[in-house]
């Protein structure tokens, strides 16, 4: 029986790695992703996993290698973050484009310049494009499961591709948690064994993988591909994400929502920022007044009808981002957001705040005002929380 | 009844003040507690000021925020009330314990706290170099801390310690840390 202990989300997070047995690990250290790979290298020291552990020499590499270990026919994970995945940026987009199931960590932290080590989501946002699936954690025992749910989601023959499991830097990464590590028997029969489709090594049944594809439609068709596949992981997701559930007992939706069936007003956020708003819609429930919380833990696949659903009913919507996307309308969420809203014929106008870039705490008055701003209309611009407004 | 107590340690980095968050932490979680330990590291060298946070509760904990309102505030190194408010936030019947030489009437009177404030001072630097061997007073102001806030017993800080060094350090260290516990929950001043 699984019993609670205390853990940081980047134990939780090597912990399900291990307890999957990845057959390859490539991985270059870099903070707050750091002690990932340090807990894991001890692991693969100890002896208490048989992963091929390659210590490289920079992300570029590290990516390189998993894309090479993934098409030979390995179970491969890693883990990044920051300027560390930007340095990936060009193996992200043939990783998806090769179909190579990889679990990759991030621990979510702002970009340069100016140099910043802290949280947000500048690094993953940047990444939203590149045809992988994408988790966002709220806590250190979600990062947890959706690490473990994410071998299962790849490696669905009807997926097949690779997943970023997030987690915020030091709020989810370096923070003591009340956490339950699953049974190591437990995850090993849930994820159970990979069987690649078309393995390099199988010498016997030669295939080439990431081709030339040039004029012609067959470029095109292959992106095609790509797009219905990342489709087809919601509904992947949504079937082991159900069946984790099942076995652990804790609540795996796509969509976590709080209090939206008769909320007026609703806040969408996501990562560890959503305790914070959902604590201080608490506070406001109790004093009458009917507010929401919706926290996508997928981003891609987006999840835009259980999203728009959520927001059905709402008289106004604010999405608090934790990047901007320079010269949009919107920052990242917004945008999918007020996307999902229209494609859904869900009408509620949308208010957009970016808050706690680099890691600047997000207050619980910062949050009030956000639903004060609601109450009063909204807001036509977006606002730095914070710092202005 | 919902119960929540928040705790501020400011300290400099290498006195182990996050292992310290996380004891406390782990101690209240023996009593059936949910808690949260985190730093909030700054430039990540030796010496730098830093803070970091636990709470502790009845109920699971939502917020992730940092600790603006702490109920009770911790200082490692007395030399940072020099260019930290560490009463900021503070309620005025917090509690503050001191690493320091200095009396309790000495320490409220640097920081300024009002009369409705608990002060305590303990000399954990010293204690820890009468028993560790090493300047670092993180374990025995934990032990200043189950006296003076009464969050939880001494003995369970020792079961505590046990059961996490029990792993890493030798028997004479372990004996050391406990003994330092012992001694700062013995010599704090109020």
């Amino acid at each position: 029986m699984a019993e609670k202990f205390s853990a940081t989300g980047n134990q939780m997070v090597a912990e399900a790695i291990r307890q999957a047995k990845p057959d390859v690990m490539a991985a270059y250290p870099i903070t707050p992703q750091t002690t990932i790979v340090e807990t894991y290298d001890k692991f693969v020291a100890d002896g208490r996993v048989h992963t091929e552990y390659v210590p490289v020499e920079s992300e570029h590499s590290a990516l390189s290698a998993c894309i090479g270990a993934s098409a030979a026919g390995a179970r491969v994970a890693t883990a990044t973050s920051s300027q560390g995945l930007a340095y990936m940026w060009e193996e992200l987009h043939i990783a998806a484009g090769m179909r190579c199931p990889i679990v990759m960590a991030n621990a979510n932290r702002a970009l340069s310049s100016p140099i910043n080590i802290h949280g947000d989501h500048s690094d993953i946002m940047a990444a939203r494009d590149c045809g992988w699936v994408m988790f966002f954690a709220e806590t250190a025992q979600e990062a947890y499961d959706n690490t473990v749910v994410s071998f299962r989601v790849a490696e669905d023959p009807n997926v097949l591709l690779p997943v970023l499991t997030t987690l915020d830097g030091f709020v989810t990464t370096h923070a003591m948690d009340v956490c339950v590590l699953e049974e190591d028997e437990t995850v090993e029969k849930f994820v159970g064994d990979y069987k690649p489709l078309y393995p390099l090594l199988d010498t016997d049944n030669p295939v080439g993988q990431g081709m030339f594809a040039t004029l012609g439609p067959d470029y095109m068709k292959q992106k095609l591909i790509e797009r219905r596949a990342l489709d087809n992981a919601m509904e992947a997701i949504e079937k082991h994400g159900k069946e984790w559930e099942k076995i652990t007992g804790r609540p795996f939706d796509i969509v976590d929502t709080w209090g939206c069936e008769d909320a007026d007003y609703i806040v969408v956020c996501l990562g560890s920022n959503a305790g914070n708003v959902r604590f201080e819609a608490r506070k406001l429930r109790e004093e009458g007044k009917k507010v929401g919380v919706v926290r996508p833990r997928v981003f891609r696949p987006f999840p835009a009808k259980q999203v728009a659903e959520a927001c059905k009913n709402a008289k106004a919507v604010a999405v608090i981002d934790r990047s901007d996307s320079f010269g949009s309308p919107s920052a990242p969420l917004a945008l999918e957001v007020r996307s999902a809203l229209v494609r859904n014929g869900v009408t509620a106008p949308v208010s957009d705040y970016v808050a706690g870039l680099g890691g600047a705490d997000i207050t619980l008055e910062q949050i009030k005002q956000v639903f004060t701003d609601l109450e009063n209309g909204g807001t036509d611009q977006i606002t730095y929380m914070g710092i202005e407004g | 009844m919902s119960q929540l107590t928040e705790i501020r340690w400011h300290a400099r980095a290498g006195q182990g003040a996050v292992t310290a968050a996380k004891l406390v932490a782990d101690t209240a979680m023996l009593q059936g507690n949910y808690i949260q330990a985190m730093p909030e590291y700054g430039p990540e060298r030796t010496g730098a000021p830093l803070k970091a946070y636990t709470r502790i509760s009845s109920d699971p904990i939502e917020v992730h925020n940092n600790i603006l309102n702490p109920d009770i505030v911790i200082v490692l190194d007395d030399t940072l009330l020099d260019s930290t408010d560490v009463t900021e936030g503070m309620p005025e019947d917090g509690i503050i314990i001191f690493n320091t030489t200095m009396t309790p009437e000495e320490a409220r009177a640097a920081v300024n706290a009002p009369a409705s404030m608990k002060v305590a001072t303990v000399d954990a630097t010293g204690i820890a170099l009468a028993t560790i061997k090493k300047d670092m007073p993180n374990t025995p102001i934990v032990g200043a801390l189950a006296k003076v806030a009464g969050l939880f017993p001494i003995d369970l800080v020792k079961e505590r310690l046990i059961l996490t060094f029990g792993k890493k350090f030798s028997q004479e260290m372990i004996d050391a840390n406990l003994e330092s516990a012992d001694r700062a929950y013995q010599e704090v001043h109020e």
